[in-house]
């Protein structure tokens, strides 16, 4: 290959280099952040303090029973002020992914079998939504835990693998920190390749840090 | 039913454990890979996968595994990957965990996490006359 002949790659390659991150970074569209994690991390809690705090609206209904979100829900050019400079993103709340539902364990909240029934399909087609956007849709996620629960879950590692392998750019969130079992330690044990914070949705606590961060991160 | 896998066990109380090694596992299409899981764990049996599958193909495992659910039979999958970073290794997990390439991916019907465990000392020695 002579000289001018490897120029070209090089300048083919920067260019396609560019076009990639254009795509990514540079576009005019706001950056669609996917809100990702197991049932009942938190997702929507802090799906919808965002929006509240950027827009005054809510995404949608947060339950202490798991799959509450069986669709993607998305809120969009949520404007995030941080040091003088605006972040433009749009944010999905996505339903809790898992590898498996079973609608009897639906009945234990007091539901009637049909509407756990009819509950359980919905969380399928939700799930099988998520991984479709996730492999589609989203440029960056957010990736929510329970600090109280153990991390080291399949799932957790899954999705993290299929994040990492997609090169999207993630922040961990370790939620629940006003819980008395929460455990931010054993989540950055879990992913120490990965930016990992502590925070409350429901409290609000560190959310000035979280915005610090979707700043920088996805800015 | 077609054996699919290069090893078949059966254990003490029925369960059919299928292993594919990675060199079968190489030849096949992602789909062909997610249809020979699910098939398998449909009959109640489990699959153990040498070298495991590919981020993108558990997504799509996921994906479709979530489509067949079915409130009045099927509920899905567990799946485990050894070695696991956890701190605590199970006995796959120090014989997997010697040479640092190996990977299982073992994966049965969600209803029978107890039998994968119970099964434990099984697949460790399959694992070993590998
Ligand atoms: N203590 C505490 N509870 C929280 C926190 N964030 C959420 N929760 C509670 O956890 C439960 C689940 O919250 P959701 O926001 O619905 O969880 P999710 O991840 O959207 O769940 P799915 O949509 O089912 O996947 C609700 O009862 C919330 O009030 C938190 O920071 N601290
Ligand atoms: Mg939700």
């Amino acid at each position: 290959m002579g000289e001018g002949e490897t120029m070209g790659l090089i300048t083919d390659i920067r260019n396609s280099v560019r076009r990639v991150t254009d795509n990514l970074f540079d576009s005019g569209e706001p950056k669609r952040i996917g809100i990702y994690g197991p049932p009942n991390a938190g997702k929507t809690t802090l799906a919808n303090r965002i929006s509240r705090d950027w827009t005054g609206d809510v995404i949608g209904p947060e339950s202490e029973i798991p799959h509450e979100t069986r669709r993607a829900s998305r809120k969009e050019n949520v404007e995030i002020k941080r040091n003088g400079k605006t972040v433009t993103i749009d944010i999905v709340d996505t339903p809790g992914v898992t590898t498996k539902v079973d609608y009897e364990e639906f009945v234990a909240y007091d539901l009637d079998e049909d509407e756990a029934i009819e509950r359980s399909r919905e969380a399928t087609e939700g799930v099988a939504e998520a991984m479709h956007w996730l492999r589609e849709d989203v440029d960056g996620v957010l990736y929510v835990l329970d600090s109280s629960n153990d991390p080291f879950t399949q799932v957790n590692t899954m999705l993290i693998g299929i994040i990492e392998s997609q090169n999207l750019p993630v922040l961990v969130l370790a939620n629940k920190t006003d819980l008395e079992d929460s455990n931010v330690g054993r989540i950055q044990n879990a992913f120490p390749q990965h930016d990992t914070l502590a925070m409350s949705a429901l409290e609000g606590e560190n959310m000035d840090d979280v915005y610090d961060r979707i700043a920088e991160k996805f800015g | 039913m077609i054996d699919v896998g290069e090893v078949t066990h059966d254990s003490a109380d029925g369960v059919r454990i299928d292993m594919v090694s990675a060199e079968r596992l190489d030849g096949m299409a992602t789909m062909e890979k997610i249809r020979m899981v699910l098939d398998a764990v449909h009959e109640g049996n489990i699959v153990i996968l040498e070298a495991g599958l590919a981020p993108d193909e558990e997504s799509k495992l996921i994906e479709v595994t979530m489509s067949e659910i079915d409130p009045d039979g099927f509920s899905g999958i567990e799946i485990e990957t050894y070695p696991k970073s956890s701190s605590d290794p199970s006995l796959i997990d120090r014989l997997v965990g010697g040479s640092s390439t190996s990977k299982l991916t073992v994966i049965g019907p969600a209803n029978r996490i107890e039998t994968l465990h119970k099964d434990e000392s099984l697949i460790s020695a399959l694992v070993s006359r590998q």
